[in-house]
């Protein structure tokens, strides 16, 4: 065998490796049925309950922040069906990589021949790809049985719209890897994990579209990498976000997902050049 | 008997004291993650009033309802969510511990496991919400003109109290369904954490049969929308007798009922693996 033809064998094995990671990562979470319909019942009550609150705001101020009342609607059930699928929460990996933390098993994760942060990134791709299926198509049918929503009707937009949850996705990896880090000099991230919570849910516009932020702080949470989680992929299924506008929205998460995985990994260097193995 | 069920009660208590007190230690064992961590929570839920901040730069009344009303809502909402978390939320993790073959455990201690499994866990950093909720509600009587008068001050004390115990019945009837359906944890946040958002807006922004099914389903008008009427002399958007307004003790009461029948039932039903 050639070099080259040694070298793509390589490179086919590792896709070939992670792309099994994900998929076992999928089938884990698809193995709690009702966890997920408990979550996501749990979705579409919230969904119901602050579509009403949206309705009543757009009803004393209609056309609030460039969105008719159905768009605002929407935006509600489009929130919740991706709240769990990017995480906004945090979650998904993280609390695999905090129990190993905890029991020291991250020693093993460090020294096994694959890249760590991409081992794990692998299994949070995984997850959100179920998340996206189940928790995320229950809220969106039941918004639109419930409520008078606008979803489109071109698949151009929604295939925008995937690739755009699939940078969201990477995004908040790369902001929950590098909270995860600081397990290796805290020892408990949980508290970390708990402020980036308040800032997440806040500058990802779940809670309230960052068109109606006011003025400078308004602008300031549209360049923040949180923008990418809820924000931007929410416009582009609304059609806020078409042509130029579009591919700068996608440019945006991009730049973002690049460069928290180019941190994540200048910090996971520092850490395992400092981590200290207790006991045997 | 009344003897023996005062003993008992004082029993539950403290093993709940203990339990607790234990808890309280360990966690307070790593400390930066604690103080973050009850910073954090008092932060998380600001954010929702912070929310409604933002809303009312676009608009003076939400449903009829102004900001300082709004306030007290979500004031006694939250007051009596974080209170009942602080109690009993813990309770909302025995599906793990039965999955996890170690209810058994619990079960087998010479203490009621009601008030091991409401203790476990148990954290001070739960105090954010109550602290937080409580701050709210000084801001929104100060701004409110209330007409008070005896029966509203009575109220006051019996909303909150009522309310924390609606949903402490929430929190163990929810856990109770987890005897059967292990993986059902999520299903009650839709009935405490999504309640108590509900709880945070005016009556008058939901469907008629919403706000019904929160008086005659799971009595959640009791917590703060029914007395809320009466104290801030708001209409009520279902037109209810006047009476339903100061029924909050007797929906906890009928709440403690189910909430207890429901645990007993679950617990007879309960068979550990041996594992």
């Amino acid at each position: 065998m050639t070099l080259t033809a040694q070298l793509g064998a390589v490179r086919g094995g590792t896709a070939r490796l992670y792309l099994a990671v994900a998929r076992g990562a999928f089938r884990r979470y698809a193995t709690y049925r009702a966890a997920t319909l408990a979550g996501a019942f749990t979705n579409t009550v919230f969904g119901c309950i602050l579509a009403y609150t949206f309705l009543a705001l757009w009803h004393a101020r209609p056309g609030l922040g460039g969105y008719d009342t159905r768009q605002a609607v929407t935006y509600i059930w489009i929130s919740q069906a991706l709240l769990v699928t990017v995480a906004v929460w945090g979650g998904g990996f993280q609390d695999d990589v905090q129990d190993r933390f905890r029991t020291g098993d991250i020693a093993v994760d460090l020294y096994r021949p694959v890249d760590f942060q991409g081992w794990w990134l692998a299994t949070d791709l995984g997850r959100a790809g179920f998340h996206l299926l189940a928790r995320g198509a229950v809220p969106t049918l039941a918004g639109m049985v419930l409520f008078d929503t606008r979803l489109p009707a071109d698949p151009a937009v929604w295939a925008a719209f995937l690739v755009s949850v699939l940078l969201a996705v990477v995004v908040s990896f790369g902001l929950r890897f590098l909270v995860s880090l600081t397990g290796f000099w805290l020892h408990d991230s949980e508290g970390v994990r708990a402020v980036m919570l308040v800032v997440s849910m806040f500058f990802s516009g779940m809670l309230l579209p960052l068109a109606l932020f006011p003025g400078q702080l308004g602008r300031i949470a549209a360049e923040l990498p949180w923008a990418a989680l809820i924000s931007v992929p929410t416009d582009v299924l609304l059609e806020r976000r078409t042509g130029t506008a579009l591919l700068t929205g996608l440019a945006f998460q991009a730049a973002w997902a690049a460069v928290l995985l180019a941190a994540g990994r200048g910090v996971q260097l520092l850490a395992t050049r400092k981590v200290v193995v207790q006991g045997g | 008997m009344a003897e023996t069920l005062t003993a008992r009660a004082a029993w539950s208590v403290r093993s709940w004291w203990l339990v607790a007190a234990m808890w309280t230690r360990s966690i307070m064992a790593y400390r930066i993650s604690f103080t973050l961590m009850l910073l954090a929570n008092i932060a998380t839920n600001s954010l929702d009033f912070v929310v409604l901040l933002l809303m009312f730069r676009h608009t003076d009344t939400l449903g009829g309802w102004t900001l300082p009303e709004l306030a007290f809502l979500y004031g006694t909402s939250g007051l009596a969510l974080g209170l009942a978390n602080l109690l009993v939320g813990s309770i909302d993790a025995l599906g793990q511990r039965i999955r996890a073959g170690t209810l058994d455990i619990v079960l087998i201690r010479p203490a009621p496991a009601l008030a091991q499994l409401c203790a476990e866990r148990f954290s001070l950093r739960r105090l954010g919400r109550p602290l937080q909720a409580g701050a709210l509600l000084a801001w929104s009587l100060s701004r409110l003109d209330v007409h008070w008068t005896p029966d509203r001050l009575l109220l006051m004390p019996m909303m909150v109290c009522a309310g924390t115990v609606i949903f402490a019945c929430v929190f163990i009837g929810g856990a109770s369904v987890q005897f059967w359906w292990d993986e059902a944890k999520e299903l009650q946040n839709s009935f405490t954490y999504g309640g108590a958002t509900m709880l945070q807006y005016p009556p008058t922004v939901f469907a008629r049969e919403l706000v019904a099914g929160t008086v005659f389903g799971l009595p959640l008008a009791f917590v703060n929308w029914l007395p809320a009427l009466r104290i801030l002399d708001k209409p009520d958007p279902l037109g209810l007798p006047a009476a339903f307004q100061y029924a909050s003790p007797l929906a906890a009461a009928l709440c403690v009922l189910a909430a207890a029948a429901a645990w007993r039932a679950g617990l007879r039903a309960y068979r550990g693996t041996g594992s």
